[in-house]
């Protein structure tokens, strides 16, 4: 963009104010750990097995997840059917459980009393096993891949209506729109999406643990939770959290690198519909194939957490409710704050780009890679001569949940930021549009539909977190996800499934009114 | 709303909270694991009980469980602000000890009703417990008597990680104490009785309850739960042979409080019926000093282990590194 090489310029400086914030979170609180351990800790052996462990399993996942995303997206794009924005609402949904929920409702289908192998020993086969390297995989899918769709489908949705038509004009059947406009939009979009999902399954800990079978299912983060818990070792545990650092830098510089702008030029804002050149049975029975099997796999374990839940529902004492209450209130401060802060970053990158804005981009993704107990207790060191933690407990729960849905609502602006700076950047330059102005006419405008997706998915996002509450918590002041462990810790295992509905209902109902927010007109 | 109003309101939320008759009571500072003070733990009827004799302010904060509340005192090193330490168990208390933080008690002998001989000056148990297989009786009816029949039975079971949970530690230990040099091998023969090890109790104990396994690591009291609060007596722990390994949560005063001796009355009150008669049906555990009016109806019906194991603070710091490398060798073959 060495047409606008301009001085930082004012979306470039609130840019790199949010990146600040997220290196401070991230690097500083790592920072605080390794200055109250006094120096690096050595990794042994079984370190450097759950470093390699790691990485396999979260490259694994990453790449089922965006593959099998792939036609997913593709089939949702091009078809309209009744209850078709509710399945893309409901597909949202494993991505925002808590993990112990989501786990259960997995282990309700596929565990070793679950439905699937019911079916099987009906029919005389041998059961098949969760536990071990594919049900990491397989729960990391569950929890990825409606993501991925989302990811891909708003990149779908991002090809303006005009290049369908014109397609359809010239007569292009399937294979030419796939080459001329879904493979470079792909290319833009994939890299991305593979590294947020590389990166969620980089720092997974509760999910490879639980299904992985054993000790051979060691991840980075349980490395670090036992350095910092049995042994209280902060400098192994810094240690462990800078290789997490490392892994994620150079994921982000590859993917990034990999990506390609598609470079579609502007549109009217007009959703492609019908627009999609010949179309034949064979193709809408495919479609028709692929979405009933995603949404059999990622609702059936949906509909077991509901199944078990609902009954419990009406029994839910007070304290659950508040701390329901309590859990919206975080939620909503914590999406305002990570759609700002997203902004800022998307807007500074496109402004600044070339290697300035990689940069920022890479900053942007490395909140993904922190690990949640380094910040917790990072910032529990940082903030103790001030302050009494207890009483932090909630507002940093707000901060570190914002900046952890910093990287999806990055991921779901920047191509749109981009859109619009390839498309009305020089009609606003040549019509002296600038800061306040150019921000509300123009560039709003235009990203209502991924703000108002970013918005849902923070929302969700910082809903189901357990996130830092634990370390800091106050004992009156919990969350639902806490008080949801809470509930199991006193056998309450139905109660326990009870507010695992609620939760996962009020995280949908957020996601939903965000997300319809931002698509309210855009069907015009 | 902007972000301050935010902070504004929370402030206020936090302000409201706290009773403001409470600023002229000393305060005194306790800190404990998570479950003690939820709403369905012993924390809130404790709080009343004390506060109703103390004419003081008991102020509860909480850290996840008993390791990273002792992960959050060294953290917070002789600054802490606790006065007392609450839920710490014979697997953590070398550890605390060698940190200095804690102090003497000054309760003189008390004749506890703990399965072993207790005279530790700083560490004063509140409630004990054995580990134990737990099963479903209406699904289970070989029960193996002890490790070795466990591994050579085809019963899947589900325990939880030493290196993530207290009880996960607490199982390896019990290995290690009953078997010594042989635990490894107890391990191997064990590896395909195993379908899973989990991150936790909760995530172990809710995995038994929706049948993925016949049995799970959990404690001898768990049944009376089942029992009491469920009206269901399905739930059993099997009686293992060479014994059970015993967990002893304790309490301990903090050198540098300034609130010496209330905390030392939080001490004695900890080990009094008003204290003890909550433990059994809130922490599912046994009381360190049986209460007058004795166990709840219920708690007869639980098995006795023969035998009760326990490695002193010391050794089991020591035994705890052999025996986790012991575990993984075993369990990543």
């Amino acid at each position: 963009m060495a047409r606008r090489a301009l001085p930082i310029g004012p979306a470039g400086w609130l840019g790199a104010g949010s990146a600040s914030l997220v290196l401070a979170l991230s690097f500083g609180t790592l920072g605080a750990v390794l200055a109250r351990s006094g120096g690096w800790g050595v990794l042994g052996p079984a370190d450097w097995a759950a470093v390699r462990f790691t990485i396999t399993q979260a490259l694994v996942s990453a790449a089922l997840s965006v593959l099998l995303a792939v036609p997913a997206a593709r089939a949702l794009a091009r078809r309209q059917f009744r209850g078709r924005g509710l399945l893309i609402t409901l597909l949202g949904a494993p991505f925002i459980l808590p993990v112990i929920v989501a786990v259960m409702g997995l282990l309700a289908v596929f565990g070793r009393s679950g439905l699937l192998n019911g079916a099987l020993g009906a029919l005389g086969v041998a059961p098949v096993s969760i536990y071990g390297f594919q049900g990491v995989v397989l729960a990391h899918v569950f929890f990825n891949l409606p993501l991925a769709v989302r990811l891909i489908l708003q990149g779908w949705l991002a090809i303006p209506a005009e290049r369908f038509r014109l397609a359809a004009a010239l007569g292009m059947g399937p294979p030419e729109i796939a080459r001329f406009l879904e493979r470079p939009m792909l290319k833009e979009t994939l890299p991305g999406a593979f590294l947020a999902i590389f990166l969620i399954c980089l720092t997974s800990f509760a999910v490879a643990l639980t299904l992985g079978g054993g000790p051979g299912a060691t991840t980075i983060e349980l490395a670090i939770y036992q350095a910092f818990r049995f042994d209280f070792d902060l400098g192994r545990a810094a240690t462990l959290a800078l290789a997490q650092f490392a892994i994620c830098i150079a994921a982000a510089l590859a993917a990034l690198r990999l990506a390609t702008p598609s470079g579609f030029g502007a549109g009217l804002d007009r959703r492609a519909r019908v627009q999609w050149g010949a179309d034949g049975a064979a193709l809408r029975i495919a479609d028709a194939l692929i979405l009933t099997l995603l949404s059999l796999f990622l609702l059936a374990p949906l509909c077991a957490v509901l199944a078990a839940g609902l009954p419990n529902l009406g029994g839910l004492t007070a304290p659950v409710w508040f701390a329901a209450l309590r859990s919206l209130g975080v939620a909503l401060a914590s999406t305002l704050v990570a759609l700002l802060l997203a902004l800022c970053l998307a807007l500074g990158i496109v402004r600044l780009g070339g290697g300035r804005g990689r940069a920022l981009e890479t900053i942007g993704m490395l909140a993904l890679a922190a690990s949640p107990l380094v910040i917790g207790t990072g910032l529990f060191i940082l903030a103790r001569p001030f302050a009494n933690p207890a009483t932090l407990a909630l507002p940093v729960t707000t901060l570190v949940n914002a900046v952890m849905a910093l990287p999806f609502a990055l991921r779901a602006l920047l191509p749109a930021v981009r859109d619009e700076d390839e498309g009305y950047g020089h009609l606003a330059e040549a019509l002296g549009m600038r800061g306040l102005t150019r921000l509300r006419l123009v560039t709003l405008p235009r990203l209502r539909r991924p703000l108002g997706f970013a918005a849902g998915l923070a929302a969700a996002m910082s809903m189901g977190d357990l996130g830092v509450i634990a370390l800091f918590a106050d004992p009156g002041h919990a969350t639902l996800p806490l008080q949801l462990y809470r509930l199991m810790a006193a056998y309450k295992m139905g109660d326990a499934a009870g507010a695992a509905v609620l939760l996962m209902a009020l995280s949908l109902m957020l996601f939903w009114l965000f997300d319809r927010g931002g698509r309210v007109d855009a069907d015009a | 709303m902007t972000k301050t109003d935010f902070s504004a309101l929370m402030i206020a939320g936090f302000l409201a909270a706290a009773p403001l008759a409470a600023q002229e009571k000393p305060v005194l500072n306790v800190y404990t694991y998570d479950s003690f003070v939820s709403e369905w733990g012993p924390g809130p009827a404790v709080e009343t009980a004390f506060e109703a004799v103390c004419g003081c302010d008991l102020r509860f904060t909480s850290a996840g469980d008993g390791a990273a509340l002792l992960a959050r005192v060294l953290l917070e090193g002789a600054g802490t602000e606790a006065d007392v330490v609450l839920g710490l168990d014979t697997n953590l208390t070398a550890a605390a000890a060698e940190s200095g933080i804690f102090t003497n008690h000054a309760l003189g002998p008390v004749a506890f009703d703990l399965p072993v001989d207790w005279d530790d000056p700083v560490f004063v148990p509140y409630d004990w417990g054995y580990f134990a297989m737990v099963y479903d009786k209406t699904k289970t009816a070989s029960v193996p008597a002890d490790f070795k029949a466990l591994a050579a039975s085809d019963l899947k079971i589900i325990i939880e990680d030493p290196r993530a949970s207290t009880p996960g530690l607490g199982l390896l230990l019990w290995v290690k104490a009953a078997y010594g040099d042989r635990a490894g091998d107890i391990w191997a023969a064990l590896a395909d009785n195993i379908v899973t090890v989990t991150p936790g109790w909760s995530e172990a104990y809710g995995l038994f309850l929706k049948g993925e396994a016949d049995m799970v690591l959990s404690y001898t009291t768990s049944p009376a739960y089942h029992l009491i609060a469920e009206d269901d007596d399905s739930k059993a722990a099997a009686a293992f042979s060479e014994g059970h390994y015993l967990q002893v949560e304790v309490a301990a005063r903090v050198a540098a409080s300034d609130q010496g001796d209330l905390a030392e009355r939080f001490l004695a009150f900890m080990i009094s019926p008003a204290f003890q008669s909550i433990i059994p049906e809130t922490n599912w555990m046994y009381p360190a000093v049986i209460p007058p009016g004795g166990l709840p109806k219920g708690f007869e019906t639980l098995i006795t282990p023969r035998k009760a194991l326990i490695f002193p603070a010391d050794e089991a710091r020591k035994a705890r590194k052999e025996a986790l490398a012991e575990w993984l060798a075993a369990l990543s073959r």
